[in-house]
Parts: structure tokens; sequence; C-alpha cells
């Protein structure tokens, strides 16, 4: 089996870099939309500075490299103790270089690892056999600030008259949206999981955030509502960083999964706007990056 | 856009209001989460002792801090080995989780500003009018473009709470903020949540 750390070091440093292009066209096309002279527009064109900037010099686009999230598709054959190992020796080298800021701390002890490397679930990574004869790494690098905002409701929500149902979905993400003000570094990108047990909807709540920008569900009822959450959110006047604006939500992305009789959970994973996802394919003898 | 250098008077401080921005020059201290429990606790309410430097890196801290600014911030740095620092990334983090310290803290010693995202809230409100101070708002996520505003760094103390934690001693030039709390009472954090409560209340309000 082929030693990959070399490749997933370079994963790593084009996540931490350079923001995807979707993201990016979404950023410099909400512009427009802000007054010029506002601190809103002057928000956005600082964000966009710096997106460059963090491309053409290897530099963190966020110093909060975030939690890092590996989801491994893998063909049989595989060993993914192998790709464990050289995905954390990876993430260790790209610490020394600076392309990650060390972010792993011990909740008990208080103590910074310096590597990246805590325990065995940090980074978090996930391994999911395929069929294909193609191995594929994706990579989400997700803040503090933005992980901190988002919220899991449990259905009915009486506080705010949410029942078990898409209404009642449509009204607690809009509230997660409000309580989230700028906090999570606005504008955002909203992944909405509707159901499952509490863990696995906050799971699938970032999972959906792997998906391209604009992407709609499948479900037409559900395409709608995404398309009506952005809207709506962006009807609350919150902007670029919470000074106000009209540009709060980027996009939203919804997914549901089965559910208990008794429960029904909504999950939101609030997205900062530096929306770090990057994803490497090994096609036989070649690694492509996205 | 007002160009202002550390330390700061109280006379340029009551001048801010919100809305203004800001290119800040001169010295200021690094200090997050773990910074502020630790000053809150040795040397303010002193339920804990004083441990190993804590004492000599609080006479330093004095210094420095007088009309001085904090800066909610965790850096990528570089030189961890060398001791040559080198800020690569440094944009601000998220202050709200500040707020049962920052208004002591800034009373304490005498804390001109307040760099960070998110705003804060009511009681770090008073304390901006009461020391006098400013909260001012960097933007968030944007390290790479910020790092370059930090021309120097002159050290760093408490580095056994992380690289993200320490309390970095930087020089900026024209550092870019907006003030969104002033000294009179104004926060446009408090105006954007109440009008988006507004807002909300009546999407809530309109059917499925």
């Amino acid at each position: 089996m082929r030693d990959l750390t070399n490749e997933i070091l370079e994963l790593i440093r084009r996540t931490s870099s350079s923001l995807p292009p979707d993201v990016e066209k979404r950023l410099r096309a909400s512009i427009e939309k802000e007054e010029p002279g506002s601190a809103a527009r002057g928000a956005l064109e600082t964000i966009l500075k710096n997106i460059d900037l963090s491309r053409a010099n290897s530099t963190p686009i966020c110093q909060d490299t975030g939690t890092p999230i590996f989801y491994v598709h893998y063909p049989v054959g595989w060993s993914t103790i192998k790709l464990k190992g050289q995905i954390r020796s990876a993430m260790a080298e790209a610490t020394k270089r600076s392309y990650m800021r060390p972010n792993a701390v011990d909740a008990i002890y208080d103590k910074n690892t310096g590597n990246n490397l805590g325990g065995d679930d940090f980074p978090y990574i996930h391994f999911e056999e395929t069929e294909g004869d193609d191995l594929v790494i994706e990579l989400m690098l997700k803040g503090g600030g933005c992980e901190n905002v988002g919220r899991q409701y449990s259905l009915p929500d009486n506080s705010i008259g949410a029942g078990r149902d898409l209404a009642g979905v449509r009204k607690v993400v809009l509230d997660a949206v409000q309580k989230a003000q700028g906090q999570g570094c606005a504008p955002g990108i909203l992944g909405v999981a509707i159901g499952g047990d509490r863990g696995s909807s906050y799971i699938k709540s970032k999972e959906v955030l792997f998906s391209e920008m604009g992407t709609r569900n499948e479900d037409p009822k559900l395409a709608e509502l995404e398309e009506r959450l952005t809207n709506e959110a962006n009807q609350m006047g919150i902007g670029p960083m919470g000074f106000g604006g009209k540009t709060t939500v980027l996009d939203t992305k919804i997914t549901g999964l089965s559910r208990l009789p008794a429960s029904y959970f909504v999950s939101v994973s609030y997205m900062c706007w530096a929306y770090r996802r990057r994803k490497m394919t090994v096609k036989g003898g070649e690694v492509i990056y996205d | 856009m007002k160009q202002i250098t550390t330390p700061i008077s109280d006379e340029v401080i009551r001048e801010l209001k919100v809305g203004d921005a800001v290119n800040l020059s001169g010295t200021m201290v690094t200090g997050r989460d773990a910074a502020h429990k630790w000053m809150i606790e040795t040397f303010i309410k002193k339920t804990r002792q004083p441990q190993g430097d804590d004492l000599q890196v609080y006479e330093e801290l004095k210094k420095l801090l007088n009309g001085s600014v904090i800066y909610h911030c965790g850096p990528v740095v570089a030189g961890l080995d060398t001791k040559e620092y080198k800020f690569i990334a440094a944009g601000p983090t998220t202050s709200i989780r500040e707020e049962p310290y920052q208004a002591d803290v800034m009373k304490h010693f005498n804390v001109k500003g307040v760099i960070g995202k998110g705003g804060m809230g009511a009681k770090t409100l008073k304390g901006c009018e009461e020391t006098p101070g400013v909260y001012l708002h960097a933007i968030g996520g944007a390290a790479s473009f910020l790092a370059q505003t930090v021309v120097k760094v002159h050290g760093v103390f408490k580095l056994d709470f992380g690289v993200p934690e320490a309390m970095w001693v930087i020089e900026v030039r024209e550092f870019p903020v907006v003030v969104t709390m002033d000294s009179h009472g104004g926060s446009q954090h408090a105006v954007v949540d109440e009008a988006s409560k507004k807002v909300l209340d009546d999407l809530l309000a309109q059917p499925y």
C-alpha cells in the first residue's frame, strides 16, 4: 500500500490556505449587495483580500484552523490503520510548517499537545469502504467560533412554537441564525440535519457541508426549504460580522435521517465564511486535488 | 479613517463613537480565555495563589496594559524553536466568552481598548463607560491579512497556556478595526440584535 503522508500534507496545506472557488464566488457576488462605504462592505472587502493573500503565501486563511474533519472513502484492500497513521503524521508536520495552529487541548488538564494530535479522536477521521477503485480523502476545517454557535433543538419547542414538521424546522433554524448574530463569522453556511439521535444528527449536519455551494437536496420539499431559509435569514439584517447588512447566510443545506418515534431533533451546524473544505483523489498512480 | 497609537488617552477614547473606522498602531497584548481567567483569579479576585513567574508577569502587564489594548487572538506563530517569533495568521477570536471577566480586567489594568469579534454584552459596555474604553471589532477570519500588520513580536508571557492562549506582546502598524461599542453606552451589537429579533418574530408569525 502506498504511503500518502506527503500527499495528505498537501491536502492540509490547500485546505487551510486556499478557499474553494465556489465559496469565493459567492462572497464576491455578495459585495455588490452591501452599501458602498458601509462596515459590512468593508468587512467583505477585507475578507477577499485575505483570501488572495492566504492563497499566495500558503498561510492559514483563519488562525483558528479548527477541528480537522477527514472523510476517507477507500476501496477494498486499503488499510485504515495505516491511513490513519499517515493522516496523523501529516497533521503533525502541517502544524510544524504553520499550515495549522496547534489546536488539540486536553479538556481535563488544559494542556495543548502542540501538534494537533489529541488522543484517538483528534483529528476526527471517518472511514467508509466504497465499491469503486479510487481512494478519496475529503477534509474540512471547522473553526471554534462557528462551532460554538451551532444549536440542537428537540421538537416540539414551545418557546418559539415549533412543532414536529418542516414548519417547525424552519422556525428553529431561523432562531439559530438570530441567536448566532455575527459570532460565527457571518456570512455563514447552514448545515441542517432533521432526525437521528443527538449524536448522529449533529454529525449529519456537518456531513452535508461537504457538498458544493448551491447543491440542492433531491427532495423538492427540502430544496425549497433550503432556498427559503437562506432568503429569510438574509432578511434579518445581521450582515457580515454582525455589523448589520444584507449578507448573513450564503447557503443552506438540509438532510433528513431516520428518527425514533419519540424524538425529533433538528441540528444546525453553522459554518463560517472561511468554509475550508478540499478533496484529494488517488486514481491509480495519480493524485488529483480538486 | 482615524489613526490612533497606543497608549491612548481618555480624551481620545471619549471622542470615539460606534461606527468609527480606526487604524491602530503601537504595542498591544493578546489575551483570551486562559489569560482572562488567570488574571481574574490570581490578581483581581485573588482566589488563586500566584505561582511560578505569575507576580513577575503581573508587574510587566501592569506597565504594558496601562492605556493600551488587549487583543482577543490565538495566533499561528512561526519560529517557536528559535524564539524568533513571527505571526503567520492572527485574526480575532469570539469575544463574548470573556464577558464575565472583561470589565474587571479593563478597570484593573486601565485597558483602553479591547479588540475581538462578535461584540460583547452589557457588563463590558458598562466597563467601557467607566474605564473609559472601547470595543474594537476586527474582521473575523482575516488572519493572513491582519498578521501583516504585526510588524514585531516583542515577546510572550505564559507560553505554558499553549500558543493560542499565551499572552503575546506585539507591535502593530495600522491594524484596521471598527468601533462597535463606545464609552457613551453605544453598542452596534445591541442595535443589530434587537432589530433582527423583531424581523425574526415577524417571520415566525408567518404561515408555512
